[in-house]
């Protein structure tokens, strides 16, 4: 392998890498804040790309209705739930989704690249408040492994939706630039510095929002001792729908982003979500900082590992959690009792 | 990229034809199997037995389809029972058990088709293959909690599934066919009627002795594996080897279906072993119920006969060919997870009373031995010199140094956030010390833990009581009796442990009618008052025959006449010469007992002494009552 081979794989793997650290830092949130391990959000960025391509080759994508169904269904439930419920969720279940579906109606037959992103992103990011309000809401207390199930069998309801919705075969989303230069004799494309430049902005971004935001410090607050949140005035339900929206955002950015990298199928996502989980398990499902550390070097030995033994990649990348494993079980000490 | 196959195989049978008889079902009665001691241990062994004996006699008539289907039944009820085992009863979930049933076909296969060794030479290799590849999961994950097993269990669930459709030798994706059947000797099994025989045969042996397994002193001790580790390692248990023995016992149940599927459907390809397939074992485990073995079967029917049922309706309802038939049954499970969490099984034991302990204790049994070194009186059993130990920059604990002897009552007493029930986890092992030494029983302790402290004949209680709260008083105290007890895995799984074992018992049923619990031996500890719930906890303490006796709080809870006969069963202990160290806020029942009071308050000791010097000691009234003198 040459000089420039390495550098060209080099720059895939960073900009993998900063896709699972998108996705690591949704898991973080989630988990932290609800205890749940959010399976479906890789399933959710399959739903980012393939929606944005549907709405780019001037269809409306199914993820649309479904978004539509489930509101009214949301709206629904909140009208029993007293007035100042029920304010809200003619809001949030009512008029958005209306206004998303208007919009979508209205402009989807132009076809403009960053229209059919932004309505992309707004017909995925509330999936995630839906998915709490109707999976995870009711048992909310329920152990960390039931959570856990939980989540693997809605990832199989997501899979199954997007098989409806979109069909067997990859979609591409549109980059946000064509624009490429050289750097000495590397390629560097524009895409690539997008998806650096959305990732650094998303992790300020949230930095901003957990230091210096009510809401941001209420995630905090519900992540270091749920209960004591609650006993301040936190609400676990609003807590809990931040967190998984503030994911299936982050997952829908993702989508468009890697989706104008690498074309991605219905069933595309879990891959590419178990990715975010090794990065952030490295974190130790605690430390943003480890995870980001931990993203690059999945992403780089991914790459690395495609060139050299492309058969073996998934066992290689894979195979990376045993040491960190090892490590993390020998700081822990001894095993301490699950709430 | 490998992606979660569509779950099949193992639990899709369909497409599978099944051949016609050839020969008559072997016997299939659980032989290797001993009958327990007591009549209602032995009808708890039979039942699995029957069943699958009725199970055997069904293949000569049935319909080659359902033939098949009940094989695919057997086959996953056998990798349920190892979930149900892990899940259920230990707390851990692996998401990666088809990955090992996948390990033990391709093992058989290869050497029974390419070197043509006998079958069973393939089950073994099966299963000490599996199991090592387990004993190596579970050393670098075991001591990690719940959730970390079960992500990294997606993760080797890929892996292996990579790797079993990369490796050249294994045929990729295209598989490997014309796999032997299965033979022992002359006798041959090439019929599905045969096998399905030798499959419900090996179900209803795995779930005998899985039976057997949860019946006994490790079964006791498996149970607190699932959130009360600390209280499990008080009484001696090694929890980091015990869960790991666990872990590896589902990855054998695994192996022994993956042999049986090769030489069942005698075709093996990647597909069936995918990280699908293990969702879907879980899914089972969840459906039947984790909490109780007859959840495997339950929910291994209920997931092979539905997916089959809904592979067939759905696409004729849909008229289209989806993946519709996985999205309706995953939203199945998760209605279902979320109406009845703990299965359908135990949603149809609301309506059935909880049947009472199968096991009673061996009223002939040799009674108790007196503690193993009856100390002298005045002898020292503990001393701390300077113990200090510090939470980030607050000191718990400052220089604290007492001692305990033998035949003496120590009280332990200070206001709230003094520092005692650090103190108490520092001798118990739980914590280390940041300086200073402990003596425990005249050697020195350098590195202290739970599990040793008990051996050494330390016992203690916990502020916050932990038991398992599902299961009688009488199986909690026996659990303190868990390091009297000698019997291994392989003896209590074959029931060879049963004259141990009511000698346990009656251990355990002396002593809870000694604190006087007499009256709810089989009342389920959770349903008790949580007074008497620390009373268990005594019970089982003394239930490990300590020499010291650490009581957190005892007397919390009880009504007087209760607090008055805690107050002579610790007078009567020490009689017999053992030290007690105790925890309590309730002054009366303190200076009525101790010889001796310590107290502590910010972390320091402020005075030591007979109960009456104590009382009118000015530091211990200023910390009391605030600095008005």
């Amino acid at each position: 392998m040459d000089w420039f081979v390495f550098l060209a794989l080099l720059q895939d793997g960073i900009t993998t890498g900063a896709i699972y650290l998108l996705l690591a830092i949704g898991l973080l949130i989630v988990f932290s804040v609800t205890r749940v391990i959010f399976v479906p959000q890789g399933d959710l960025l399959a739903f980012g790309t393939l929606t944005v391509a549907a709405l780019q080759s001037g269809r409306l994508p199914g993820t649309l209705w479904l978004l539509d169904g489930v509101s009214v269904l949301a709206l629904l439930a909140s009208l029993f739930q007293g007035r100042r419920a029920a304010m809200r969720g003619l809001l949030a279940w009512g008029l958005y989704p209306a206004a998303v579906t208007a919009a979508a109606l209205l402009l989807a037959p132009r076809e403009l690249p960053a229209v059919s992103i932004l309505l992309a992103l707004a017909i995925v990011t509330p999936m995630g408040p839906l998915i709490w309000r109707f999976a995870f809401r009711p048992v909310a207390g329920a152990s960390v492994l039931a959570l856990l199930i939980l989540s693997m069998a809605l990832h199989f309801v997501l899979i199954g939706l997007g098989l409806v919705f979109f069909g067997p075969e990859e979609a591409s989303a549109p980059p946000i630039t064509d624009a490429s230069f050289d750097l000495g004799s590397l390629n560097v494309s524009g895409q690539t510095l997008a998806v650096l430049a959305s990732c650094g902005v998303l992790v300020l971004g949230l930095r901003w929002f957990f230091g210096a935001t009510i809401h941001g410090k209420a995630l905090r607050a519900a992540a270091s001792d749920r209960l004591g949140a609650r006993l301040v005035g936190i609400d676990a339900g609003a807590t809990g729908a931040l967190a998984f929206g503030l994911a299936s955002f982050i997952a829908a950015l993702a989508g468009v982003l890697i989706g104008a990298i690498t074309p991605l199928s219905y069933d595309a996502g879990f891959d590419i979500g178990l990715k975010g989980f090794v990065a952030a398990i490295m974190g130790g499902l605690v430390s943003y900082p480890m995870a980001a550390a931990g993203a690059v070097l999945v992403g780089v030995l991914e790459s690395l590992s495609s060139f050299w033994a492309s058969a073996y990649r998934e066992v290689i990348v894979f195979t990376l959690l045993i040491p960190v494993l090892v490590w993390l079980s020998l700081r822990s000490g001894s095993p301490e009792d699950r709430a | 990229m490998s992606r979660i196959a569509p779950p099949s195989g193992l639990v899709r049978p369909s497409a599978i034809a099944a051949a016609g008889v050839e020969a008559p079902p072997l016997p299939a009665s659980g032989a290797g199997l001993r009958p327990g001691h007591g009549a209602r241990s032995l009808r708890r062994c039979i039942a699995p037995l029957a069943a699958a004996a009725l199970i055997a006699l069904v293949p000569a008539i049935l319909p080659a389809f359902y033939v098949t289907l009940l094989g695919y039944v057997g086959m996953a009820t056998l990798v349920a029972l190892g979930l149900v085992l892990l899940t259920g009863i230990s707390g851990q979930t692996s998401f990666g058990q088809a990955s090992f049933v996948g390990l033990a076909a391709y093992a058989t296969t290869v050497l029974t088709k390419f070197v043509d060794a006998p079958p069973l030479a393939g089950l073994a290799a099966g299963l000490v293959l599996t199991g090592a590849v387990a004993w190596l999961l579970g050393l670098v994950t075991a001591r990690l909690s719940g959730h970390f097993l079960a992500l990294v269990s997606v993760a080797w669930g890929i892996s292996f599934f990579a790797l079993f459709g990369t490796i050249p030798q294994l045929h990729g994706f295209s598989g490997i066919g014309n796999i032997p059947p299965l033979r022992l000797g002359p006798l041959s099994a090439a019929s599905p009627r045969v096998n399905l025989a030798v499959i419900w045969a090996a179900v209803a042996i795995v779930m005998a002795m899985s039976a057997s397994l949860l019946d006994s002193r490790l079964g006791r001790a498996i149970r607190t594996l699932n959130g009360a580790r600390l209280m499990g390692a008080s009484v001696g248990i090694d929890t980091v080897r015990l869960s790991r023995t666990v872990f590896v016992i589902a990855a054998l149940y695994a192996a022994i279906a993956g042999f049986l599927f090769a030489h069942f459907q005698r075709f093996v390809s990647p597909t069936p072993f995918s990280l699908g397939a293990s969702i879907d074992y879980l899914f089972m485990v969840i459906i039947g119920g984790a909490g109780s073995l007859w959840g495997a079967p339950v929910g291994a029917a209920l997931v092979v006969v539905l997916r089959d049922q809904f592979n067939d309706w759905i696409p004729r309802i849909t008229g289209q060919a989806g993946d519709f038939e996985s999205l309706v049954f995953a939203l199945a499970v998760i209605v279902l997870l979320q109406r009845a969490p703990d299965g359908l099984l135990a949603l149809l034991a609301r309506f059935r009373r909880r049947s009472a302990p199968h096991i009673e204790p061996d009223a002939g049994a040799p009674p108790e031995t007196p503690p193993a070194a009856a100390a002298t009186p005045g002898e020292e059993l503990l001393s701390l010199d300077a113990i200090s130990r510090n939470f980030g920059g607050l000191a718990a604990n400052r220089d604290v140094s007492f001692s305990v002897h033998a035949a003496e009552i120590v009280a332990l007493i200070g206001p709230n956030g003094a520092g005692k029930t650090t103190l108490f986890n520092v001798i118990s092992g739980v914590l280390p010390p940041d300086s200073g030494s402990i003596r425990l029983f005249g050697a020195a302790a350098k590195r202290l833990s739970p599990r040793r402290v008990a051996a050494m004949g330390l016992a203690r209680t916990f502020q916050h009581v932990k038991l398992l709260p599902g299961r009688s008083v009488l199986e909690n105290v026996a659990l303190g009796a868990h390091l009297s007890g000698r019997a291994g895995l392989l003896r209590c799984m074959l029931r060879l442990d049963r004259a141990e074992e009511a000698r346990l018992l009656s251990a355990a049923r002396t002593q809870a009618e000694r604190a006087g619990l007499g009256g709810m031996l089989h009342v389920p500890a959770g349903d008790l008052p949580l007074g008497q719930q620390r009373v268990v906890e005594i019970a089982r303490a003394l239930c490990v025959r300590p020499r010291l006796l650490l009581l957190d709080e005892p007397a919390a809870g009880l009504r007087l006449p209760e607090k008055q006969r805690l107050a002579a069963l610790l007078r009567h202990l020490r009689a017999e010469g053992i030290g007690v160290l105790l925890v309590e806020h309730d002054m009366d029942f303190v200076m009525q007992l101790a010889d001796r009071v310590v107290v502590m308050d910010f972390g320091q000791k402020i005075a030591e002494g007979p109960p009456d010097r104590v009382q009118s000691d000015p530091a211990v009234m200023e910390a009391y009552l605030g600095g008005v003198a």
